[in-house]
């Protein structure tokens, strides 16, 4: 028998564990001791930890670890029509968005992309280097036929970046204004930071088809919108309290102090966090190819399914001269911003 | 004394602490700053401010730090709510305002210059000092235009353009004059202005200070923690303690009469031959002296000392303009040259 049958006699609910013959689903120890026609417990403890299963054994009036996760799925699938009534319309734009990007960035050729590009870095760096390293890659991908998938690895990152700014930086102003918001928020921030990344992926592939592109799109934004919260909201705290007090002073209102002050000072650490963003949805980007987001992470995904070394490793250093691209020229751009700041 | 002054403070109280009208009433009852902190765990900020800011005058508060100056001059323009009292600005109950008024107050009636400085790092010195009048919705070339006026007025002509970061610490706070002259408001707050600065451009600010002040007649509040500075400029002199006003009024009265030991060790230090005048010293007129000269009611002391070669067997005759007003007899200057000197001499 066994080990805590003691127990529930001493506790006198024997009448109680009798009442429910175990409906769970048998483990597979249950199952191979049931076809060896031999007791799982024989090779058990001696003395068990008092777990859900220990205590199945004894009494079958306790539920089995697996009746927890198995209700934890039920569950979801009782609430998804109903979540996915809600997100489905709300996310929809997210999809037109990223299929529209993806279209647009394959559609425009090659000779108009690559300068047009190469003007953007231009105008956001100014600097002679950051721009001639930026020509130089993108030819060098478009050299080794990797310029489609790194067009659409850059058409995704474009769009989350964008709508991780357009949602973070508001969330960002409200948390600097609000310190019972902050401390609401914090810790969702931290979730969203600490979990694996293949685990956004899980109640996602439960919600949305596959097929969907915003799928991918959501769990990268859920991902990459923390940095640019955080750094806005820090940086607009961060303000010296003598220029606020000033701008008190002289009677602004809330309105143009955020606009005249506030914002403009908390610039430099915006910036890096939309630069943290960039970075954050680029590593997110490699992982979401695993539920069908394109791009280079597809041929990364290739390399290590089908063991082809050197289609992931070519594929591999196309993202890092991507990520270097992006983060250099973020980077020149925020340093331009801190100079007009310093004023020199 | 002119009939209305243009700020008044009433029975002002204020207490750091989140249950501050409570313990009001232990402070009214007597409870001393040090037993509020151990019993209450509150701080006590300002006590029974009672003091009048006659229009175009300059009132210096001076205190330590910890006196409660700098929270005194910021309940003017309520960037610290007191936890009771009466503020008045031209008879207005600024207490009674509501948030949109409290704007209105502050961007019409009210500028401030701060201890350090506190520009816009982003901005260039014009937008800088154009801010007060860009905040009111004013047309920008005219705010330009008053900036430009207001920079050349302080002495930074040509430094239009350059950033806040570019510039020393005395030409930052010219920039934070300019703006508060640009705000062209009656009322000037000045924080500590000139306390980050080295003692020869203090100097320099002092001069400018008093400069502008002879044209445009301001109400100025300044707060220091400088004796030397607060005789040169004040025109009524307050002084804190602890939070607690322990002497106002002339400051000359205050040099002569100090009422208070604290005040006699502060004022004890103090060059007296140069800040004490012969209007504060002179006697009656009486036909029976010689004079060996004339001299005027706002001469310093030294000064006469040094026209009369240091002589004390001597009288002058004190004019005021062309009128005689009194007399001075040398022995009286020496006598008030030392400090805790009787009250016979005085007048307050």
């Amino acid at each position: 028998m066994a080990f805590y049958d003691g127990v529930f006699k001493t506790l006198g609910l024997e009448d109680w564990c009798g009442e429910a013959a175990s409906n769970a689903p048998l483990s597979m120890a249950d199952l191979l001791a049931k076809a060896g026609g031999e007791k799982a417990e024989a090779a058990g403890p001696i003395f068990p930890f008092p777990s859900l299963d220990h205590l199945n054994k004894s009494c079958d009036s306790v539920i089995q670890t697996r009746d927890l996760t198995k209700g934890i799925e039920d569950g979801f699938l009782a609430a998804k029509p109903a979540l996915k009534s809600v997100l489905d319309p709300l996310t929809q734009p997210l999809s037109w968005m990223l299929d529209g990007a993806l279209y647009l960035f394959n559609v425009v050729p090659w000779f108009i992309m690559i300068p047009l590009l190469v003007a953007i870095s231009w105008y956001a760096s100014r600097s002679k280097g950051v721009t001639i390293f930026v020509a130089f890659s993108i030819c060098l991908l478009a050299f080794i036929d990797h310029y489609d998938v790194a067009m659409q690895t850059l058409s995704i990152i474009f769009v989350c970046t964008g709508i991780s700014v357009l949602l973070g930086v508001p969330i960002g102003i409200a948390m600097s204004r609000s310190d019972s918001l902050q401390r609401a928020t914090v810790p969702v921030l931290d979730l969203l930071q600490t979990l694996p990344t293949f685990v956004y992926l899980i109640p996602l592939i439960f919600l949305f088809s596959v097929t969907e592109s915003k799928l991918y799109g959501i769990a990268i934004i859920l991902y990459a919108i923390v940095p640019v919260i955080r750094l806005t909201d820090l940086g607009i705290r961060l303000v010296d309290r003598d220029v606020i007090e000033a701008a008190n002073a002289f009677g602004m209102s809330s309105r143009q102090k955020l606009i005249g002050v506030q914002l403009p000072l908390a610039l430099p650490n915006i910036m890096a966090g939309i630069n943290q963003t960039i970075m954050m949805s680029l590593a997110m980007v490699v992982i979401a190819s695993l539920v069908s987001a394109p791009g280079l992470g597809v041929n990364v995904l290739r390399g290590i399914r089908n063991l082809e070394l050197g289609v992931g490793i070519v594929a591999g250093v196309g993202i890092v001269l991507l990520a270097v691209i992006l983060d250099r020229v973020s980077k020149a751009a925020l340093s331009r911003v801190d100079m007009t700041r310093v004023g020199h | 004394m002119t009939a209305q002054p243009k700020v008044r403070l009433r029975n002002l109280y204020k207490i750091f602490g989140p249950i501050d009208k409570t313990v009001l009433e232990h402070v009214k009852a007597g409870m001393s700053k040090d037993d509020l902190l151990a019993q209450h765990n509150h701080v006590l900020g300002l006590q029974d401010i009672n003091v009048d800011m006659q229009a175009g005058e300059i009132t210096v508060v001076m205190g330590l730090s910890g006196s409660g100056k700098s929270t005194l001059i910021r309940h003017l323009n309520r960037l610290i709510e007191p936890t009771a009292g009466e503020i008045l600005v031209d008879g207005e109950d600024v207490m009674a305002l509501s948030k949109d008024g409290l704007r209105g107050i502050r961007q019409n009636k009210m500028s401030m210059v701060f201890q350090k400085f506190a520009l816009l790092p982003h901005r260039t010195v014009q937008q800088n000092t154009a801010m007060p009048l860009l905040v009111r919705g004013e047309d920008p070339a005219a705010c330009e235009a008053e900036a430009v006026k207001w920079l050349e007025r302080v002495g930074l002509a040509g430094y239009e353009n350059h950033y806040p970061a570019q510039l020393s610490g005395g030409m930052q706070q010219r920039v934070g004059i300019a703006r508060a002259l640009t705000a062209n408001t009656d009322i000037m707050l000045m924080d500590e202005a000139f306390s980050a600065l080295d003692p020869l451009i203090r100097t320099d600010m002092q001069d400018l200070l008093l400069e502008l002040q002879k044209e445009l007649h301001k109400t100025i509040i300044f707060i220091t923690h400088d004796l030397d500075e607060a005789l040169k400029l004040a025109d009524h002199l307050v002084i804190l303690k602890d939070g607690a006003v322990v002497q106002q009024g002339e400051p000359q009265g205050i040099l002569l009469n100090p009422n208070d030991p604290y005040i006699e060790d502060f004022v004890s230090d103090i060059n007296r031959a140069r800040v004490l005048r012969v209007k504060s010293v002179m006697g009656p007129l009486d036909d029976t002296t010689q004079y060996a000269g004339d001299v005027d009611v706002g001469d310093s002391l030294e000064k006469l000392i040094s026209i009369s070669g240091g002589e004390t067997g001597q009288a002058y005759r004190v004019l005021d303009g062309e009128t005689p007003v009194g007399q001075l007899d040398m022995r009286d200057l020496v006598k008030a040259l030392v400090p805790r000197v009787s009250s016979s001499k005085a007048e307050d």
